[in-house]
């Protein structure tokens, strides 16, 4: 009772990496609230799941293996999900930000009648006081999200209703194995029990699903644009350098807002979060919401004609002036230099 | 036999554009300083609910909007695009909802409206980016939810059929209605303003405009009803104020904080062909590139 859970997100029978990466400061969150980190699959043919989940320090996983869990629809995983949260009554319950958790967490906070924050960029332990209740919280959860288009960083708590619910985007959060040989305990749940027939009156039809052609989650390096490169023709220019350099292109959401650069490409607060090695960033302005997904690179070069934009703030190399005219001489340099 | 749908909708700051005299001195955001506009995911919204209309014969598209006074703004925007009606959810006591106290507010207000089939959304709002509020009306409503939509491809026969769009793909799915949908920025734009529209409505007023203005005023609207845009408040709603603004809000803000950038140590470039050579070279040796 009164545990850290995970709603896991299960994709083709495999858990997806945000769903790890929660595990992983679940397990932190749990340790210093000194309880339980619980998970919860729900799919079809998923046996054998929990094994994975152990070793990111699960201890307990429930898992609902049922014919009417996959594809995901929301109504029936939303009742077997709030069915087990009356019951085991969690303190915490994290989700990825994706369509399947922005989908489903907000209609499972709307049952419990209980907070939801969206989008969480950090997750602490903490107290309040409310001075005019005159009453002390212990160890709520700080909800840590940028606000206001990212200009602004807000915490978040839910003081009195549980469970403290919170989703994070994928990137976001570290993905550690805690214990390849953690051993947790499994909890097989009865479906039946939860869904009802009214659960069952939305039907996928049809669903295409690809690889991700783009993997700007992993490059090591990423060439990225902003509004700042003025126009398509501009930004296609980031292709041929990233081709050249070996490197992935991303954008920013002016950019991708624009139509220059396609939406899973999108770097910052509501796109990816990424750490490479070196971010290139092209004609951006450094707005939070974009600074928030890349300041952890390694090495940041700023191309920019705004000899003050904010992103040359956290550059290592900053470099001012035309980018139609810089981006030419990096290829040029390059090539010449590694003849 | 047409369809009576529902277009949620949000006015928000723009938040998008926010330039060096949005910040005041103090470092906090100043909401005077931006454009306050329709919420952009709330225009492709209205983009298929005005395409169902096209469609559907004797289909009607009524905006509902929950905001102060100047909310009203939106709804005549969607009366020049093409919405037959807007309501204006206004009321100091829905002051600081979060999204669960906002979503009561307006799933009370639906439940007073004319038989709903169909209640379309933004997918999320662009000055907190929850993507909550949807979600949240459908299960105050009872009714099921089909978020990430990109296009309603037919609704009829009390059944809804959407395309929606996820990370790595697309899914169609098959619902009864009445059925809640949120719209994706991938979905297509809204139309523009029409200009009998906006000749028509350009004088369309709440019930608090209207007061404020002039007595011709009232003379205009007296034999134009269209004219009116209604509003509800608190009590018009049977909503019980214990689930309504601060109280009804399970999420409190702890602490705001404004954006510091801890600044670097950088090396200063310019575009000159030297500086650029010395650049590559420098990041070719360290191994960085190549």
């Amino acid at each position: 009772m009164n545990n850290v859970f995970v709603i896991c997100e299960i994709d083709e029978g495999k858990v997806a990496d945000v769903s790890l990466e929660l595990l992983t400061k679940g397990r932190t969150l749990a340790n210093e609230l000194k309880c339980k980190l619980e998970a919860v699959a729900l799919g079809h043919n998923i046996e054998g799941i929990e094994k994975e989940l152990y070793s990111y320090g699960a201890d307990v996983v429930h898992v609902g293996d049922d014919k009417r869990l996959d594809p995901y629809t929301t109504l029936p995983h939303t009742a077997v999900i709030t069915g087990l949260f009356e019951e085991e009554k969690p303190q915490i319950a994290l989700l990825g930000a994706t369509t399947f958790g922005r989908d489903l967490g907000p209609r499972v906070s709307s049952a419990l009648q209980s907070g939801l924050t969206a989008d969480c960029t950090s997750l602490e332990i903490g107290d309040h006081v409310d001075k005019k209740a005159g009453k002390t919280y212990k160890d709520l959860l700080y909800q840590i999200r940028p606000a206001f288009g990212g200009n602004i960083v807000a915490t978040i708590i839910n003081p009195d209703c549980r469970p403290q619910m919170a989703t994070v985007r994928e990137g976001v959060m570290k993905k550690e194995i805690y214990d390849k040989n953690y051993k947790g305990k499994l909890n097989k749940l009865d479906v039946d029990k939860y869904i009802k027939p009214e659960d069952l009156v939305v039907k996928v039809i049809e669903r295409h699903m690809e690889k991700s052609k783009v993997n700007i989650k992993n490059a090591s390096i990423i060439v990225s644009g902003g509004y700042g490169m003025g126009s398509k023709e501009n930004f296609d220019m980031l292709f041929e350098l990233a081709d050249v350099i070996g490197a992935e292109v991303g954008a920013s959401r002016a950019a991708v807002d624009a139509g220059f650069a396609s939406h899973d490409r999108q770097v910052g607060q509501t796109g990816v979060t990424v750490r490479p090695k070196l971010y290139i960033a092209c004609g951006i302005s450094g707005q939070i919401q974009h600074v928030a997904g890349m300041e952890d690179s390694s090495m940041i070069i700023a191309v920019n004609n705004d000899p003050n934009a904010p992103i040359n703030k956290i550059a290592d190399y900053v470099i001012t002036g035309d980018v139609a005219e810089i981006i030419p001489k990096m290829i040029k340099y390059y090539k010449q230099n590694t003849k | 036999m047409g369809l009576n749908i529902i277009v949620l909708a949000k006015q928000v700051p723009d938040t998008r554009n926010v330039g060096k005299d949005a910040m005041k001195a103090d470092g906090t955001v100043n909401r005077a300083a931006l454009p306050a506009i329709f919420n952009p995911e709330d225009l492709n919204a209205l983009e298929q609910a005005l395409r169902l209309k096209d469609k559907y014969k004797g289909t009607t598209v009524t905006i509902l909007t929950m905001g102060p006074g100047r909310a009203a703004d939106i709804i005549r925007e969607g009366l020049y695009r093409g919405a037959d009606k807007g309501y204006l959810l206004t009321d100091r006591a829905f002051a600081g909802s979060d999204t669960l106290a906002t979503s009561y507010a307006i799933s009370r207000a639906l439940l007073k409206l004319d038989k709903v089939d169909l209640i379309i959304a933004g997918r999320q709002a662009i000055d907190g980016d929850t993507a909550q509020v949807g979600p949240q009306v459908a299960e105050k409503l009872g009714m099921p939810q089909i978020t990430y939509a990109e296009e309603v491809i037919s609704a009829d026969k009390g059944k809804i059929v959407v395309k929606r769009r996820l990370e790595r793909g697309v899914e169609t799915v098959e619902s009864p209605l009445p059925a809640v949908i949120t719209v994706n920025s991938s979905a297509p734009p809204c139309r523009p303003r029409n200009a009998k529209l906006l000749m028509k409505y350009k004088h369309a007023k709440t019930i608090t405009e209207s007061q404020n203005a002039s007595e011709d005023y009232l003379d205009l609207t007296a034999d134009r009803p269209f004219l009116n845009i209604p509003e509800m408040s608190v009590n018009d709603i049977d909503a019980d104020p214990k689930w309504l603004g601060l109280s009804g809000s399970p999420t409190k803000v702890k602490q705001i904080e404004n954006i510091v950038f801890q600044a670097k140590e950088s090396k200063q470039l310019t575009a000159d062909d030297k500086d650029i050579n010395e650049l590559m070279k420098e990041l070719i040796s360290n191994h960085t590139i190549g």
